[in-house]
């Protein structure tokens, strides 16, 4: 493996190194440096520090798993790959993602999840371990957002207007989200030992990295959430 | 009540019965369903309530028996209630919709293009005759250096920032698939690559068959993201960020799930039949620091060989708004004008909001001169622009080049019926049926575009020479070669021309 002590290096030669090198790279005292791994395809990249903003945007493949925080808009616009945080991340993490996944062991800021989409094979997954920001899976059109609600401050699971606008994907919170507000729009219910079978798998990885029992995880109630239509607008124009 | 029809016919369909030969053309074409044939008394009928007047029936009749008038039968409209807005509300009282129409603003607010008029050279200094002397339209888009560096060796530097080369100041703009057709798209690349010049491939992302054409193609990336991945970002030889569209400033974009379908699916990577929504803003852009690090993520993404182009609905604070983008690390501006096109947008917001492209651009022009930022962009404008001498005196007013659309799809056989959002165009622009799209060829449209480029740039070229200029790069910002008439003094002092006869 690589090594970049990334100590005094801006996003600009920091990204420029990055590209001109092949393999597994770890990039150890990271300290704000954006859109690192943007756009990258297959490899491994370990970051030691926190991640500016922008980390693994476009992402196409690459693996980055980050010993920190990270910052806002984490994995925007990703197609392929995986971020892994081991820690809690800012803003719009997985603006409009497509694919790959996005497990992050503490919490989230706003609008995680925002306008994430699926395509025929490509569901994208985000995981958070602790709590998630207000809107959550806003416009959410695909794609499984979990939030697992381990964060041990009491608040709530979900801060305000979560699934506002969704019309695609699924969203499972593991809470009976009893003093949760959902829009119309949208179906929350309890889930059944159907709709966590789907989502087994991605839990036993998220554990198994996190040093978790999916067992254990799987004992307290999930909600989950899905858009009623995948049409929400159409009844609202009159052709002029 | 409800059974009553409050809404008469817009037009009438006039059949010359002599000449009709009952082919049943006019009903084989006809996408709305209008005419039908009676057997029993050989006879064509027309239902005139479904026709919208694209004038394909009129265009195929082979023995010009049809015509479709606007009815005289009026509503009793005055001043202040005229007959469209009357309509509009029992249009509205009907069924509780937002009002939903396509293409540029109808209404008669002024053009400023047409109150602006062209110099010409007479006596003291020689016009160029362009048949015979070299004219240069080629324009290349992007940072351009502030003073000439010279390397330590002695001489100069010439690594520039990442330039788009242009034949002629003149882009197709931002059109994407689902709002336009396939051959619509294949007839726009195929012209783009053939003039030298670029197409827009709007936000519904890039057909696989079109990745060929990616160093004439402008890939846009907007705030639904629709099939925005590596590749698609470096297909293109640029990428757009789209903030606005003239249009419909403020708002997003919503193609319906039945436009939706298979190759449309596929080319956004959304579900077939899903709603492809835009949301009004980039819910990560909150700040000119927010759309610069979308700029700078796009330029790190994509090593930075590429210029980034922010497209901007024209506003009322545009200057300023200008300046951020200038500074945001954007290689390009866009500025799109109050009556530029689209395929769907709320009425109210289409003819109510935003500015004239020219004021916009004079207002951006001067800004950026007088901050001393105006090489950092290139300036491109759109929002009708419907002819060489449009372009002419947008680049005499600042712009680096323009943006066409309408005048595009008007190329390849549109007739501004402005229904676009039933997905029903006769003309198989704005469809996705398959038997409608295979009406437009891809041979013939793209053949149309560039004969409609390749004689704007003749007039270009004689409307330069005329004034004794040789190139874009010495008209562009030429103020002094335009005049006004009819304006006000404050129209004057913001296009910062002076009055003909001044």
């Amino acid at each position: 493996m690589r090594k970049i002590d990334t100590v005094g290096m801006d996003f600009e030669a920091l990204n420029a190194l990055l590209r001109t090198t092949q393999g597994d790279t770890e990039l150890e005292n990271c300290l704000g440096q954006r859109f690192i791994g943007a756009g990258m395809g297959p490899r491994r990249i370990t970051i030691r520090g926190v991640p500016g903003n922008a980390l693994g945007a476009y992402l196409n493949g690459a693996s980055i798993e980050v010993f920190g925080n990270a910052q806002d808009a984490v994995g925007d616009t990703m197609n392929a790959g995986s971020i892994i945080v081991h820690g809690s991340i800012g803003d719009t993490a997985g603006y409009a993602m497509r694919g790959g996944k996005i497990y992050v062991e503490g919490n989230a800021g706003y609008r995680a999840g925002i306008h994430m989409k699926a395509y025929r094979e490509h569901v994208p997954v985000i995981v958070i371990g602790g709590r998630a920001g207000s809107f959550l899976g806003e416009y959410q059109a695909g794609g499984v957002i979990i939030v697992l609600g381990r964060h041990t401050d009491g608040r709530p699971i979900v801060s305000n207007f979560p699934c506002t606008g969704m019309h695609g994907g699924k969203l499972f919170l593991r809470s009976s989200c009893e003093t949760i507000r959902f829009p119309d729009q949208v179906t929350a219910r309890a889930a059944q030992p159907e709709d966590l079978e789907e989502i087994r798998g991605i839990l036993e990885e998220y554990c198994g990295i996190f040093g978790l029992d999916a067992r254990d995880l799987l004992q307290a109630p999930f909600t989950v959430v899905t858009p009623d239509s995948a049409n929400p607008y159409r009844q609202m124009y009159v052709p002029n | 009540m409800s059974g009553i029809q409050y809404l008469f016919p817009e037009y009438e369909v006039v059949r010359n019965d002599d000449r009709c030969i009952r082919c049943r053309v006019c009903e084989r074409q006809c996408a709305n369903e209008v005419h039908c044939y009676d057997e029993g008394r050989d006879k064509m009928f027309s239902d005139e309530s479904k026709c919208v007047n694209c004038q394909r029936c009129v265009s195929l009749c082979p023995t010009r028996a049809l015509k479709i008038v606007k009815s005289d039968c009026r509503l009793r409209e005055n001043a202040n209630w005229d007959s469209d807005t009357i309509r509009e509300i029992y249009k509205q009282a009907g069924s509780g919709g937002v009002l939903l129409s396509s293409m540029g603003n109808p209404k008669p607010l002024p053009v400023y293009w047409d109150k602006i008029l062209i110099n010409a050279s007479q006596v003291t200094n020689p016009s160029i005759d362009p048949l015979r002397e070299p004219m240069e339209t080629r324009v290349f888009l992007g940072k351009k250096p502030e003073k000439i560096v010279r390397g330590e060796d002695g001489r100069l530097v010439t690594d520039l920032p990442p330039q788009l080369e242009l034949s002629l100041p003149v882009m197709f703009s931002a059109m994407s698939y689902g709002s336009i057709s396939y051959n619509a798209h294949a007839s726009l690349a195929r012209a783009a690559a053939e003039l030298g010049t670029c197409y827009n491939t709007g936000e519904g992302g890039l057909h696989e068959d079109f990745y060929p054409y990616g160093p004439h193609t402008i890939v846009q990336v907007a705030s639904g993201r629709f099939g925005v991945h590596e590749d698609y970002l470096e297909a293109g030889a640029a990428i757009e960020i789209k903030m606005g569209q003239g249009a419909k400033p403020g708002i997003g974009g919503h193609l319906p799930g039945a436009k939706v379908g298979p190759d449309v699916s596929r080319t956004r990577m959304i579900p077939e039949g899903s709603d492809a929504i835009s949301p009004a803003p980039h819910h990560d852009i909150y700040s000119i620091e927010d759309l610069r690090q979308l700029v700078w993520s796009l330029k790190e993404a994509t090593g930075h060989r590429k210029p980034v182009i922010v497209k901007v609905a024209a506003v009322h604070n545009i200057a300023a708004i200008a300046s951020g983008i200038a500074r945001s690390g954007a290689d390009i501006l866009a500025i799109d004008g109050f009556r530029g096109g689209t395929g769907a947008a709320p009425t109210r917001i289409r003819d109510n909001v935003g500015i004239p492209v020219e004021l916009a651009l004079a207002a951006v022009d001067q800004r950026l001169r007088d901050e001393g930022i105006r090489s950092q962009v290139s300036l491109v404008v759109g929002g009708s622009i419907r002819s060489s001498a449009d372009v002419v005196k947008a680049v005499a007013l600042g712009a680096d080049a323009c943006y066409i659309a309408t005048a595009a799809v008007l190329a390849l056989g549109c007739h501004l019926c402005r229904t676009c959002q039933s997905g029903k165009c006769n003309w198989g622009i704005a469809t996705q049926r398959p038997d409608l799209v295979k009406r437009l060829n891809p041979d013939i449209g793209s053949e149309r575009l560039i004969n409609l480029l390749t004689a704007w740039k003749h007039e270009i070229k004689e409307l330069m020479g005329g004034m004794g200029i040789n190139s874009i790069e010495a008209l562009r910002g030429n103020r002094k070669m335009l005049r006004g008439v009819g304006l006000n003094e404050t129209e004057l002092r913001i296009l910062g021309i002076a009055h003909a006869g001044e």
